[in-house]
């Protein structure tokens, strides 16, 4: 005999507690919703949930796995109507990264963002200030490369403890 | 059932927002495979990363662009199907990005030019009245930014660096000023769309282009080709009547997709 009961509807708030376990996979220290690509999520009456995510950069490779993540992730945890989709607006900033998962970063080895840049369309020349050293938290650093090992990371370098470092870039 | 119409069909109007989807799509994804083509060949490593970086934020916003495309042209073609399967003739990107690499100076100055037609432009589109355009721009002018600072940069570095760099780049922007005429000439589509406030207002973009790209060539010591004197200018893109390399490089690009139709990695 088969007895057929409906899944139990998931609450909003279970499945943001999911999405807290699935990690970006370039950035394995902070979850999807702690780097704010996670935007909204429904669930509707019948329990189907909707998972809107918005892209870091327009070329990372990793939305893609990020999505595959998510739906893994509610899978694994018996959620199964679920679909993911994207939005483009608001465009993602680093400043929706919290003070909690900026000292994550720097605690990987990873110096945190600055303030999202402003103003004029054309900046050059480097007023733009140079990140403290994760390591030691020297200022006495310079940037090597404006574009690192993926799309959102510049390559730095500190002179006080001599030991390159990667950036993430404030967009 | 309908009997078969033995009339041929009225013929379509010009569909302004996916002609415009095409233009900014194309001018990506042409530049961005461009781009591709120096990886493994860039001067030092980290430029060869930079330049592939670069070109993989330019094949995302193509992405984005075209898949707009996609969906507003309602023929149920996706970003792959309008990258892969069409001929150089459907292509709508102006003729500056189709140009051959050169040396490093000429591809650095190919994409100063670029870049800085992009952060004029997407910014003026971030305010756009049609808001999936409005989007993706704001999204694309974030990235535009940061590709600006890096090839002005290079720009300062080559200008006024050593005898050599100096009049290989200043080359370089002889040989492709005549392509920018082409980035701001109003054509019927443009103007319309400029007038709903969808599009950009390519002329009156002109002059803002010209005293950002001039403030940079003239910290590098380098000189402002004068217009008049790089005649022909050359024209075409937009409408589909490009360059010899452009059927070059899509016959490199979409090779792969032709030969295993569906094939799925």
């Amino acid at each position: 005999m088969v007895i057929d009961s409906p899944a139990p509807v998931p609450t909003r708030e279970a499945v943001l507690e999911i999405l807290d376990t699935v990690k970006d996979p370039e950035v394995p220290v902070l979850s999807v919703r702690e780097l704010g690509i996670v935007r909204d999520v429904d669930v509707d009456p019948a329990g189907a949930v909707t998972v809107t995510v918005t892209p870091t950069y327009s070329g990372c490779p990793a939305i893609d796995v990020i999505e595959h993540d998510i739906l893994a992730a509610l899978a694994a945890a018996g959620v199964t109507q679920a679909r993911v989709q994207t939005a483009y607006a608001p465009a993602w900033t680093t400043d929706w990264i919290g003070p909690d998962a900026r000292a994550k970063l720097k605690a990987y080895g990873i110096a945190p963002p600055g303030p999202a840049e402003t103003g004029g369309l054309v900046q050059l020349l480097r007023a733009r200030r140079t990140p403290p050293c994760p390591y030691c938290d020297s200022r006495d650093t310079e940037i090597r490369s404006e574009f690192g090992p993926t799309a959102c990371k510049s390559v730095c370098w500190c002179n006080s403890c001599r030991q390159p470092f990667e950036e993430f870039k404030a967009i | 059932m309908t009997a078969p119409s033995v009339l041929p069909p009225p013929p379509r109007p010009p569909h302004d927002e996916l002609e415009l989807l095409l233009r900014l799509g194309d001018d990506r994804l042409v530049l961005g495979h461009r781009l591709s083509e120096w990886c493994g060949h860039a001067p030092i490593l980290e430029e060869d990363i930079a330049l592939a970086n670069v070109s993989l934020d330019l094949l995302g916003q193509a992405t984005m662009f075209l898949r707009r495309a996609g969906e507003v042209e309602g023929k149920d073609r996706d970003e792959d199907a309008l990258a892969y399967w069409r001929e150089a003739v459907e292509f709508r990107n102006c003729l500056l990005v189709e140009q051959p690499n050169g040396d490093f100076a000429f591809t650095i100055a190919r994409q100063f030019l670029f870049d800085v037609y992009a952060v004029v432009t997407l910014d003026a589109m971030s305010r756009s009245a049609n808001a999936e355009l409005a989007a993706i721009a704001a999204k694309s002018l974030k990235e535009a930014k940061y590709h600006v600072r890096h090839s002005g940069e290079w720009i300062l570095k080559l200008g006024d660096g050593t005898d050599e760099s100096h009049r290989r780049v200043q080359r370089a922007l002889d040989e492709l000023w005549r392509f920018t005429p082409e980035l701001f000439a109003p054509d019927d589509v443009a103007a319309r769309l400029a007038a709903q406030g969808v599009g950009p207002d390519l002329p009156t973009l002109r002059g803002q282009w010209e005293s950002l790209v001039r403030d940079v060539v003239e910290r590098a010591t380098l000189t402002l080709p004068h217009e008049a004197s790089h005649t022909p200018h050359l024209h075409g893109g937009r409408k589909g009547m490009h360059s010899e390399h452009l059927g070059h490089l899509l016959a490199e690009m979409q090779i792969v997709a032709r030969s295993h139709p569906g094939a799925k990695w």
